[in-house]
């Protein structure tokens, strides 16, 4: 395995009805609601991609934050692109399995959407990613208490030093009542922004 | 039969979330699958559960969705037939 110095090409957040890149504000909207802030943020971020709207909130969150890192980078459809995706949060996708569980709890009205129930698992977000741009790559979503800065640093570093992905897209992806987070960001080779557990924490934590 | 073929036009774009497609854009014989509507394998359980909660209709062989979805007209046919509420 060979040690690199790698950086933090780019980062994405969003959270509080602000989308922002590389803490530039792209989109804010701050008289709507969760659902109607995502559709409005997927619309002026012109994505294009109707299965969005079949998606679940943690996805949509997830889906919108890489799309915005990862389009400039795999709108070429010839070249294949060995990013990996490393995703955590704490509530896994606990907000779609209450809709679910809801849906299943009266054994007289018993009618469990397959819609909803497919996104019963957070790495479901990923496989949506994955899709949408042609990524044949490692991916993981892991679950923590907090955002784990060390873990995903020491993961991002050792699927690149090991050449299992060439970037890694990385970070917090958290969906639970009234609450949202995205921070992702992207590890290279190549950025002006070194790779290490404080200035992840320093990305994440500034506001 | 023409108010069944509105309303399933509106049960199907609510249901399974297609958001960028109106109503008056579903002509009764364009094709739900492949090149029409586009649905997908999920949207296929979905209208067999719709078809069991809203009017009675249990499939026991999810292979007959197959037919039965295949346009808005034969799916309006098929409900009108054998609907039990």
């Amino acid at each position: 395995m060979k040690a690199q110095h790698l950086k933090i090409k780019e980062y994405c957040k969003i959270s509080n009805n602000r989308v922002l890149l590389n803490d530039q504000l792209l989109y804010e909207d701050q008289g709507s609601d969760f659902t109607t802030f995502i559709k409005l943020a997927y619309k002026k971020m012109d994505t294009n991609y109707p299965k969005f709207f079949k998606m679940d909130d943690l996805s949509k969150l997830g889906f919108l934050a890489s799309d915005i890192l990862l389009k400039p980078m795999t709108q070429d459809a010839e070249i294949t692109k060995n990013i990996a995706l490393v995703f955590s949060n704490s509530a896994s996708s606990l907000q779609t399995d209450r809709k679910h569980q809801e849906s299943i709890v009266d054994k007289e009205n018993y009618f469990p959407s397959p819609a909803v129930f497919v996104y019963t698992l957070p790495n479901i977000c990923l496989g949506e990613i994955s899709i949408k741009h042609r990524l044949y790559s490692e991916n993981s979503f892991f679950i923590f208490n907090h955002f784990n800065a060390k873990y995903l640093h020491d993961y991002a570093s050792s699927l690149i030093e090991s050449e299992k992905a060439d970037e890694v897209l990385c970070g917090w992806i958290n969906c639970d009542v009234e609450d949202y987070e995205a921070f992702l960001y992207l590890v290279s080779k190549k950025g002006s922004i070194e790779h290490n557990k404080e200035e992840i924490i320093k990305l994440y934590t500034t506001k | 039969m023409s108010d069944l073929k509105q309303e399933l036009k509106e049960k199907i774009i609510t249901q399974l979330n297609l958001e960028d497609i109106a109503i008056e854009e579903i002509a009764d014989n364009d094709p739900l699958f492949g090149d029409g509507l586009g649905l997908d394998s999920i949207d296929a359980l979905e209208l067999i559960v719709m078809l069991d909660k809203d009017y009675g209709i249990k499939l026991t062989d999810p292979k007959e969705g197959k037919k039965i979805f295949e346009s808005i007209e034969v799916m309006a046919n098929y409900i009108a037939e054998h609907r039990t509420k």
